[in-house]
């Protein structure tokens, strides 16, 4: 049977594209499934049980793993996204002013670099500071973390204010508002959607980095993907299965929320 | 208001405006960007017995980068290790390039010409794997091509081999991973560009009898250059710099650029010469951003 002609079709696109996503979410079914599984085995799966998110609960190292991790989420996308913000209010909607381009271009870098080269850099440099001050706490990972946050915090605010025109504000000022109230009371509230963007965006980014971690943090400051690059270098239980579930849950919560934030607002 | 006091007003607003953006900028001068340029003068230092640096001026390290040093004397050859690492690096990039853009290119084309209600639903399915764990995602992937791992099991149990073939620690399991890890960084930049392809130029060109394989080739494709581009960089950029998926799929044998630094500043004891291939890596990286910001000027800019 012929199908009906549509200017849109192309041979084999739509069986390569379910494909694709059957390959996209194959893997990480497996990954999901073996989390559950009873026996200590990636390979054969022998009942349902719940008992690695309980060996991965009673493990210390995971606890401490997964509260580093979050402490330093949050401390960076919080820091990022204030941050942003102020620089998102300070480079748009103007004429371009000396020095705009060298703020673009300063404030999107960390994107282009590739991660490899800023974890070494930080290594080099953080190692000679901590030499000089003594000071070898979690500061450091927060610092280099809250850098890298700096671009996906100030993306989503910079967006939404350049769909915002100026004339609310204005009308704002011809009403004699101060500036501070013009900015808690207009533009807060309009620009509001664009930084929760920008914090959701960054504390994601943040949890989910290994490399500038790996070569930043002193010994004993795991965070959990960390420590989960050091168990795939060992020997692999499920217990690694159910910290993946419940990093994945997260991640796939956050994007969730964002991407129905996004859709109302549209 | 008279020309000083707007002159002065004017000041005052760019005053704000710098010192606004400061704490954004200090922040990323210091703990991004900046150590950049001790890297950079760390790459011209001798190596420090146990690490670290000497404070004496060497090109050793540059020299090192693709020549080496006999063990007993002082002859210099090709570093055909690096060079090695080197060209796959670059190899497995560029495949990976490839094979995100074979794949990513159909994928991409079925969601744009979706329904506008179920769109939404089938461009969410591939940001999912976009925000998940790249780690996580490199397990996932481990975990389907071990020795023990899903595809054996299944072809053991199918009694289509006999044994197990090995396809973990090799070059195309990096190859997989890779492809796996960044088909959604191609997809999503061809999306953007496709959704605003105008289907009515597609349609004239069925009306000058051309067929579906000439339309795509001589019509769709040339619109959607931008996403293309676009796509092949994002994805080939984070491919050269590659860590993480080399390390758990490549074992320790199957370098890439990336584990060669980290070597330096681990078991190497070499900061200078790590230093030295983090520049490069950085330039090469700079000349494809160029490549494509070139690209994007010539095409009018309207990407991604």
């Amino acid at each position: 049977m012929a199908k009906p002609f549509s200017v849109k079709r192309q041979r084999g696109f739509t069986a390569m594209a379910i494909a694709c996503f059957a390959a996209l979410y194959l893997p990480i079914f497996v990954l999901v499934i073996f989390a559950f599984n009873s026996a200590s085995s990636l390979s054969h799966f022998e009942g349902v049980s719940l008992r690695w998110f309980h060996e991965a609960a009673q493990n210390k190292q995971v606890v401490d793993a997964t509260l580093r991790s979050f402490h330093v989420a949050s401390v960076a996308a919080v820091i990022a996204t204030l941050v942003a913000t102020m620089a998102a209010l300070a480079t748009t909607r103007t004429r371009p002013y000396p020095g705009l381009t060298f703020k673009y271009a300063l404030l999107n870098a960390p994107l282009m670099i590739p991660e490899i080269v800023t974890a070494v850099a930080l290594l080099i440099v953080f190692s000679q500071v901590k030499g000089w001050i003594g000071y070898t706490g979690i500061g450091y990972l927060i610092a280099a973390h809250t850098a890298f946050c700096v671009p996906f915090a100030y993306l989503p605010i910079r967006a939404r204010l350049e769909n915002m025109d100026l004339t609310l504000e204005t009308a704002a000022a011809d009403l004699y508002a101060t500036r501070w109230n013009t900015f808690r009371y207009v533009t807060l509230p309009l620009l509001w959607p664009g930084i929760l963007a920008g914090l959701m965006l960054s504390f994601v980014i943040s949890l989910d980095d290994v490399v500038i971690t790996e070569f930043v943090k002193s010994a004993g400051q795991d965070t959990l993907p960390t420590y989960m690059l050091g168990q795939l270098r060992r020997s692999i239980t499920p217990e690694v299965n159910a910290i993946s579930v419940v990093l994945l849950l997260f991640s796939v919560l956050v994007v969730t929320l964002f991407f129905f934030a996004s859709k109302r607002r549209n | 208001m008279s020309q000083s006091a707007i002159r002065a007003d004017y000041r005052r607003t760019l005053t704000r405006r710098w010192l606004l953006s400061s704490p954004a900028l200090l922040i990323v001068l210091l703990a991004a960007t900046g150590p950049l340029l001790v890297v950079l003068l760390y790459s011209f230092l001798k190596a420090g017995p146990y690490g670290g640096v000497l404070p004496e001026f060497s090109p050793e390290a540059w020299i090192g980068v693709v020549m080496q040093r006999g063990l007993f004397d002082d002859t210099l050859s090709i570093a055909d290790a690096h060079l090695a690492i080197f060209w796959r690096s670059i190899r497995l990039s560029l495949e990976t390039t490839l094979l995100t853009l074979i794949f990513g290119f159909p994928t991409a084309y079925f969601i744009a010409t979706r329904p506008p209600n179920t769109r939404e639903l089938w461009l969410f399915l591939i940001t999912i794997p976009f925000w998940t764990n790249l780690l996580i995602r490199t397990f996932a992937i481990l975990q389907i091509i071990r020795n023990d791992g899903t595809i054996n099991t299944v072809l053991l149990k199918l009694g289509l081999i006999g044994e197990p073939i090995r396809m973990l620690y090799t070059d195309g399991a990096i190859l997989a991973g890779m492809v796996y890890v960044y088909l959604p960084l191609m997809v999503l930049p061809l999306y953007a560009s496709m959704e605003k392809l105008d289907f009515r130029i597609v349609e004239a060109g069925y009306d000058l009898y051309a067929t579906p394989f000439r339309v795509l080739r001589l019509v769709i494709i040339p619109l959607v250059k931008p996403g293309i581009v676009a796509g092949c960089i994002l994805v080939f950029i984070p491919s050269l710099g590659a860590y993480v998926t080399p390390n758990v799929l490549g074992g320790g044998k199957n370098l890439m650029i990336g584990n060669l630094i980290e070597l330096q500043f681990g078991q190497g004891r070499n900061w200078p010469l790590g230093s030295a291939l983090s520049i490069s890596l950085m330039a090469v990286v700079m000349a494809a951003l160029i490549v494509y910001v070139r690209n994007a000027d010539k095409t009018g800019g309207h990407h991604g």
